[in-house]
């Protein structure tokens, strides 16, 4: 079993009890919804900032699997192998 | 009025385009400033709630990156709670997503803990715990005409809801589709605009599709309202049944903002801009225009505001408190906030130079409240 690691943004970071690498442990490839939706349990704030209420990434939030933006793979249907890194970072946006 | 002044203080909140400032005073001349909180996301509402012996500032907060949200404070923004699973979002099944929330509006004190929402995508919601959680209002979400609502340059909203003092009238402006009445506390709905123009539509005089820009109630005549609308200003005496135009005696019927008076009936404030091509206030002099007789005259009031403003004043960007007398309170989109102590007679500065004011509201509040303040004896 190996762990899969979400890294967070700093300005996030404070809604995750200051960590900075969320890890959770996976047998196999999961998800990034399901991944997503495990974090929703324990941090239900950071969840929304990340997704909407109907489940969809928030515009301008990039999430990242082995170096790729999930948008460009599966969505929130791209899997995640056991030991591969999520990185989450906001895009450049705004005024 | 003096003795009020050692037991009273006064709170401005201020919401910008990147955050929210707060300002404290006791004589509603002199402020203190605190900010900015939730540094750049935008706050377009806010919502003083004075009732049950607390005052409780709830904001819409918005994030570029991270969408909206509603936080709530109770001790005048020292600290701030957000529900963990969210105050406003829209049930499984109904496929929307809060984009914005556009207005957060405290019902009477004769029902403490309503609190009344408006959001983008159009939609209305109700709290019946204090702001902490809402829940959609499914006549307006469930009208046949919803599909034909549009949207206005700000988006497609909610903006004003208006409940008259039993509970049973509510009524909704929308940017765009007008004015929306419900006689039964909120349960079915069905749209109010007899004499309100939409001359941008090929039937200039549609029962709906108005842009309506903010409707409030007059404070003692039930069934009075008043409507500033995307040119022409309105009064409506029968619970909206027919509008008629109070827009004579006003530099422009364009703008955004329509106050009235807590108490006072006939008192109503707008703050003009010259026209829907020219969103600037006429002749680019800032000015406030009351009125104290229900829009037959209005009264230019323009003594403190700058002449020379290019700058226009959202719907949301104004606000009256409930003192004696009532404090008239406005934010422009060039970010100077003014105060007036006295119903507009004489405005001061509170703040220049902020983001864009998206939302003001100032409130009467208990002085233990405000540090720095003058101890009741």
């Amino acid at each position: 079993m190996a762990d899969i690691s979400v890294v967070l943004p700093s300005i996030l970071q404070p809604l995750a009890g200051g960590q900075s690498i969320l890890t959770t442990p996976a047998d196999g490839a999961v998800t990034v919804g399901i991944l997503l939706d495990s974090l929703a349990g324990d941090y239900p704030v950071l969840a929304r900032r990340l997704r909407d209420e109907t489940g969809a990434i928030r515009r301008y939030v990039n999430i990242y699997v082995n170096g790729d933006e999930v948008r460009r793979l599966r969505g929130l249907e791209t899997e995640v192998a056991a030991g591969q890194e999520v990185v989450i970072i906001q895009s450049v946006a705004g005024g | 009025m003096g003795c009020m002044a050692t037991e009273e203080s006064y709170v401005l909140a201020i919401g910008t385009k990147k955050g929210l400032w707060l300002a404290t005073s006791q004589d509603r001349q002199t402020w203190s400033m605190s900010g900015p909180h939730f540094l750049m996301s935008e706050v377009p509402s806010i919502g003083i709630d004075t009732r049950n012996g607390r005052t409780r500032i709830m904001v819409g907060v918005r994030s570029e990156h991270w969408g909206p949200t509603v936080a709530h404070s109770d001790d005048l923004g020292a600290t701030w709670t957000e529900p963990e699973q969210g105050a406003i979002k829209f049930p499984e099944g109904t496929d929307a997503a809060v984009e914005r929330i556009w207005q957060i509006y405290p019902d009477a004190d004769a029902r403490p803990g309503v609190v009344w929402a408006g959001a983008e995508p159009i939609s209305v919601w109700k709290s019946t715990d204090g702001g902490e959680h809402f829940e959609l209002n499914r006549g307006l979400w469930d009208h046949p005409h919803r599909s034909e609502w549009g949207a206005g340059y700000g988006g497609a909203a909610a903006h004003s809801i208006v409940v008259n003092p039993s509970g049973n009238n509510v009524h909704v402006a929308m940017s765009t589709g007008g004015v929306y009445r419900s006689l039964d506390g909120g349960t079915s709905w069905e749209p109010r605009n007899k004499g309100i123009s939409a001359y941008f539509m090929p039937d200039p005089n549609p029962e709906f599709g108005q842009c309506v820009h903010k409707i409030a109630a007059d404070a003692a005549v039930e069934g009075r309202l008043y409507a500033q609308n995307h040119h022409g200003v309105y009064r409506t005496d029968d619970n909206g049944e027919n509008w008629e135009s109070i827009a004579e005696g006003l530099p422009a019927d364009f703008g955004f903002v329509m106050l009235t008076h807590p108490r006072r009936p006939g008192t109503a404030w707008v703050v003009p801009l010259k026209a829907d091509g020219e969103r600037i206030p006429p002749d680019a002099k800032l000015a406030v225009h009351r009125t104290d007789d229900a829009g037959k005259t209005w009264k230019r009031l323009d003594s403190g505001l700058p002449q020379g403003e290019y700058n226009a004043v959202l719907r949301d960007a104004a606000s009256v408190d409930t003192a004696e007398p009532a404090g008239v309170y406005f934010g422009t989109r060039g970010g100077s906030v003014y105060a007036s102590p006295d119903e507009g007679e004489h405005f001061t500065e509170v703040a220049s130079h902020l983001p864009d004011v998206l939302c003001v509201r100032g409130a009467v509040v208990s002085a233990a409240l405000v540090p720095g303040a003058p101890v009741p004896a």
